[in-house]
């Protein structure tokens, strides 16, 4: 009897060791497998039926004589289940398939086609492909990577760099991490190729400390492709040179932003750095340095397998491709949901992950993380987009959607955004390390009734936007802004003073 | 074990150790504070120079890194480590209340440790488990969907 078992940490925060210590007891090939997405049903359990993957889940240790009795109900075959089924898996093809370790089932799901395609290109032909896929940085910013690595590409010097950012410290986000503990080659492959693109010898994946589960796989993952000649003096024996290292941050949400990113890298503290120069051109220890996000460089394999033009072909507008929605929050149904661009706000919400958890009404949503812009259900026909979302008044970030029911206080998120940007800040620009405290103050102002300072906090808000110098101060204003002009109500004072 | 007790503070060649193994890295200051964390549950006062000389950096620097990153501390904590998510989708399910019911229960703050120095608490601004929240991490092994009572368990199992 062959069992797959999540080994995700979504999976091993429910419970899945323990099911996994259960099921080593009884005779049965069990399979440690990354996420399917489907995180409801975690700890998932999956049980080959006339080779096709059965779903059961969540399951317990006491499921266990069931499972192997085939006495426990389950949900089908699991690529039939609707959350599963209607989505266009290209990044995570692999991910929840696959023991993420085993070097031979990557190569048998497609995995290593899109290398070997690279070698047989020159740099420039791999920079050009990067650029036809319309590929655009799936950590938030949405800069087209084939142009970033164009950059990279053109920059005389003796040492380049591929630097991954996987800092995925936006509440709401998990994508990064999921793909890392599920399919962890596949970001390997895509930091190979782009250092054939740009000329890097080098690659750094810098990890949160906060992901212990993807810290080990990626770890043990680098190990493997040594090991078995994909990463080294040269790339499957046949290319350059390239290898890399993780690295593990140390707890501060600034370090996502690519130049703190760097800074950090190189043992400094987090502080933000002015650009220009651009990190393309000086980077990581003053070399040229891709910044990429893990997303953008985990599919960059699957473009090379099936070529730009097969995944230029999804999407909406100049937002190319897919996008792995992380639905998070109070849902029914969360998860990863990989689906082209161009799905209503309201579809995802209401649709997809089945409206809240508690059954209650949505209130809002947040989109991008804690410096994204709540979304209220008016505006759920806002097609998911990179323009789009800007042109509502928001942005799409990393791709996280938070639902909160209409018990959310939504001055109290406001203050906790002010809050947050406070604690996270760098220091190094007024206007966030100053502006995040007095917001606060300003916010706690309102809630005691002071109408005046709203018109305080629109304008101390519109000086973080225009006077920080990275996304954490300027961006800050999003959730504030948003909360305070979709949610007038929360913020009419005479509160209760908080507990 | 007394987390507090003068008698673990460790030797300059426990130190010097920690050093020499990583300070061939580009950018090695970070590994080496996370080595001492690893090694000493803190990085303790008598590194710094050590780590300024290594690195050809002044103690200021040193100073400066350990400081301005949240894992990094400068005195032992309790035994465990217990981190709650306070970020947003753990919020949409109530991680607000939760956390202030554990505190007031432990008698205890943010940062703070119980009396018995088992267990301190700290914040963490997510965990990557959003739609399986509330979420909170007891050394490196995180755990989700938590009511009250099953973090509870989670943190005297922990000893508090």
């Amino acid at each position: 009897m062959k069992i797959y078992l999540s080994q995700d940490a979504v999976a091993r925060a429910l419970g899945a060791d323990a099911v996994a210590a259960e099921l080593a007891r009884h005779d049965v090939e069990l399979i440690r497998v990354g996420s399917r997405g489907m995180t409801w049903l975690e700890p998932l359990a999956e049980v080959e039926i006339d080779g096709v993957r059965h779903a059961f889940g969540p399951v317990t240790v006491s499921d266990v004589p069931a499972l192997l009795a085939g006495t426990l109900d389950g949900h089908g075959p699991t690529e039939e289940i609707p959350f599963f089924a209607n989505q266009t898996r290209l990044t995570f093809q692999r991910c929840g398939v696959i023991d993420p370790l085993d070097l031979d089932a990557y190569r048998a799901h497609g995995g290593l086609k899109g290398l070997e395609r690279a070698l047989d290109m020159d740099g420039l032909g791999v920079v050009e492909e990067a650029k036809a896929s319309g590929l655009r940085g799936r950590g938030g910013a949405g800069f087209p990577t084939g142009i970033k690595w164009e950059t990279v590409a053109k920059a005389e010097a003796d040492q380049k760099y591929i630097v991954c950012n996987a800092d995925e410290g936006d509440s709401g986000t998990f994508a990064d991490r999921m793909i890392m503990e599920g399919d962890p080659f596949s970001l390997i492959e895509g930091m190979a190729i782009a250092g054939v693109g740009v000329g890097a010898t080098k690659g750094y994946v810098y990890l949160r400390s906060e992901y212990p589960d993807a810290i080990r796989v990626m770890k043990a993952a680098v190990e493997v492709a040594r090991a078995n000649g994909l990463l080294g003096a040269s790339l499957l024996g046949k290319g350059p040179a390239f290898d890399m290292e993780i690295r593990v941050g140390a707890g501060a949400y600034v370090c996502g932003e690519e130049t703190s990113l760097l800074n950090s890298l190189e043992g400094k503290r987090g502080v933000v750095r002015a650009k220009p120069p651009l990190p393309a051109l000086e980077g990581f220890l003053g070399k040229p340095t891709v910044v990429n996000n893990v997303i953008s460089l985990a599919t960059i394999p699957v473009i090379f397998e099936k070529g730009a033009a097969h995944y230029a072909n999804f999407g909406l507008g100049r937002s190319k491709g897919t996008i792995p929605l992380q639905i998070a929050g109070n849902v029914k149904y969360g998860g990863l949901y990989e689906i082209a661009f161009g799905l209503p706000l309201g579809e995802i919400v209401n649709d997809i992950a089945g409206g809240t958890r508690s059954g209650r009404p949505v209130k809002a949503v947040q989109v991008g993380g804690p410096l994204g812009a709540y979304f209220a259900p008016h505006q759920f026909d806002t097609p998911f987009g990179y323009e789009e979302f800007d042109g509502a008044g928001g942005l799409i970030g990393h791709a996280g959607l938070t639902v909160f029911d209409d018990t959310a206080d939504m001055l109290g998120m406001a203050r906790f955004a002010m809050e947050f940007c406070a604690v996270e800040s760098c220091g190094k620009c007024t206007p966030c390390r100053i502006g995040a405290v007095r917001g606060v103050e300003t916010i706690d102002r309102i809630a005691a009734g002071d109408m005046a300072a709203k018109e305080l906090l629109t304008d101390l808000c519109e000086t973080m936007t225009d006077g920080s110098l990275c996304a954490l101060g300027g961006f800050t204003p999003y959730p504030v802004m948003s909360a305070m002009t979709l949610f007038p109500e929360d913020f009419a004072g005479a509160r209760e003073a908080a507990e | 074990m007394q987390a507090n007790s003068p008698a673990s503070a460790p030797d300059l060649g426990a130190i010097q150790e920690v050093i020499e193994a990583y300070s061939h890295l580009e950018g090695p200051l970070l590994p080496i504070l996370h080595a001492m964390m690893e090694a000493f549950d803190h990085v303790p006062e008598d590194a710094v120079q050590p780590i300024a000389d290594a690195l050809n950096i002044g103690r200021a620097e040193v100073h400066g890194v350990i400081s301005f990153y949240h894992d990094f501390r400068t005195l032992p904590a309790g035994r465990h480590i217990v981190k709650i998510c306070r970020a947003e989708a753990c919020q949409a399910l109530g991680a607000n209340g939760l956390a202030d019911a554990v505190l007031t229960k432990l008698g205890i703050s943010w940062h703070g440790t119980t009396p018995n120095g088992a267990v301190t608490i700290e914040p963490v601004y997510c965990l990557g488990l959003c739609a399986n929240g509330p979420a909170a991490m007891i050394g490196d092994k995180v755990v989700g969907a938590l009511d009250e009572a099953k973090l509870e368990r989670v943190i005297s199992e922990a000893g508090a």
